[in-house]
């Protein structure tokens, strides 16, 4: 090799081809795959909003399964009877739009579907003094409506983020978590079956009426969540941001519907 | 083995013991706290760093004689980063699936230690197939390690291995958790693998005196 790769302009150059190569080639890949990505986030989407209607797979107490994923559009549309978008701001609801109503309206970008809302983006608008949009799903769980609202929050690395079907009366139904990057074997856990298992009929309110969300809380001496209307789950051992995450999410991102389980009764 | 001549195959062998990332160069020991908890995230970790690493010393090692020494850390960098993130994309695409297991694993990937440590040390000085080589002992090295501290924590923290109970049920105090027996906690903590690292290293030191620095 007779090149100088110790000279100032060889490392110049060097550097711009290395990184036009290697940006060009991260591009191409990232747009040519684009597309295949998106349709799949799409369909795990409403395979988690279906996991938490109890739509699902689970056998025995094996691991968490989905509606497979060929399946999971044809039974989104089965299952899921009603998409409804709320407008709040400040504690109210401005308006309550149907998935028609939504996907006609030009604030998201028309024909954008209920369940694609991004919770992130409306987090940011509400935070900005905005009106943001409220995703919620009707269904049927053995005869009863369930409604499957959508909680976005922080863990220790990341995001989490979940869906939980709630009766009219807003005692749990079902749960699902989902996280962007916790740690393996401790926070990712929320996305085990024991944990949102834990969930199924705990209460949102206190004795006294008051909405307390659910804690994920240390030393509640419960382990099998006997006890449904302390507001409590048992907690993750070794996990402790992200269980704190997992409460504050809920207590947040849950108390927005309230006003419309409030209208409910 | 007839495919390796002997030097080769030692490539292969020393990371494995005597020359092994973790306990010897001290290389990933991040990522070996980190998500030992679980044995199946060890074996993931290990299987993926065992492809990342194969893959980078190759590329890495058909660059050496071209890559500025100026920058050249820079250079690794972006090459293992690059190699990660189009694999990563990839998966996103058509095993999706697999993808959300091994999202968490990505970020661990592009910063441990032995990937860089294996291409400045080797891969930089050496031809391709030894370079391959190298990433695949190493990183068969590492994932020993990890699946030996995995096994460990996983076993006296949760009572589970790969996820299945072995030792009974806890909560309803079936096998040995009827003689009083309880999970550590402690086990699940990250200190808990420094102190198991420990421990091989002690074991492996008082077994080949030879590994024992002054």
């Amino acid at each position: 090799m007779a090149v100088n790769t110790d000279k100032n302009s060889y490392t110049i150059l060097f550097a711009i081809a290395m990184v036009l190569v290697v940006g060009s080639l991260l591009a191409f890949t990232a747009s040519s795959l684009k597309p295949a990505i998106t349709k799949n986030k799409e369909i795990e989407k409403q395979q988690n909003i279906l996991y938490a209607m109890g739509v699902n797979g689970n056998e025995g107490t094996g691991d968490i399964t989905f509606v497979s994923k060929d399946k999971a559009v044809d039974a989104f549309a089965t299952n899921v009877s009603e998409q409804i978008v709320l407008e709040v701001k400040g504690g109210k609801i401005l308006k309550e739009m149907t998935r028609e109503e939504f996907m006609k309206s030009k604030a998201q970008g028309a024909g954008k579907e209920p369940y694609l809302i991004d919770i992130k983006k409306e987090q940011t608008k509400a935070k900005n003094g905005e009106s943001r949009f409220l995703p919620l799903f009707k269904g049927q769980q053995n005869g009863k409506t369930v409604y499957v609202t959508a909680v976005r929050g922080k863990g220790l690395w990341d995001a989490i983020w979940g869906f939980i079907a709630l009766d009219k009366d807003m005692v749990v139904r079902g749960a699902f978590f989902d996280h962007a990057g916790e740690t393996p074997g401790l926070g990712a856990n929320i996305k085990q079956r024991y944990f949102m298992d834990d969930f199924e009929g705990e209460k949102l309110f206190a004795d006294s009426g008051v909405f307390k969300g659910i804690a994920v809380a240390k030393g509640n001496n419960d382990p099998k969540n006997l006890t449904k209307d302390d507001n409590e789950v048992d907690a993750l051992a070794g996990a402790t941001i992200t269980g704190d995450g997992v409460s504050a999410m809920i207590k947040k991102d849950l108390k927005l519907y309230l006003p419309y389980f409030k209208n409910l009764k | 083995m007839g495919l390796l001549s002997k030097k080769d195959a030692k490539l292969i062998t020393d990371p494995l013991a005597d020359n092994n990332p973790i306990t010897i160069q001290v290389l990933g020991i991040c990522s070996a706290l980190a998500i030992t908890a679980e044995l199946k995230a060890s074996l993931v970790m290990g299987v993926a760093v065992l492809f990342v690493l194969g893959i980078g010393n190759v590329v890495i090692s058909l660059m050496r004689n071209i890559i500025p020494s100026k920058i050249r850390i820079i250079v690794q960098l972006i090459v293992v980063a690059a190699l990660v993130i189009i694999v990563d994309q990839v998966l996103k695409a058509f095993a999706y699936d697999l993808s959300k297991t091994l999202s968490v694993f990505i970020g661990l990937i592009i910063t441990n230690c032995i990937i860089m440590g294996r291409f400045e040390a080797f891969a930089l000085a050496n031809k391709p197939w030894q370079s391959f080589l190298d990433g695949i002992g190493n990183a068969l090295g590492y994932a020993v390690i990890l699946i030996i501290v995995g096994f460990f924590r996983e076993l006296l923290g949760s009572g589970t291995l790969f996820g299945i109970p072995v030792l009974g049920d806890p909560i309803d105090k079936t096998g040995v958790y009827s003689l009083g027996y309880e999970n550590n906690g402690f086990m699940l903590m990250p200190p808990m693998a420094l102190i198991i690292v420990g421990l091989i290293i002690w074991v492996q030191r008082s077994r080949n005196k030879a590994l024992i620095e002054d």
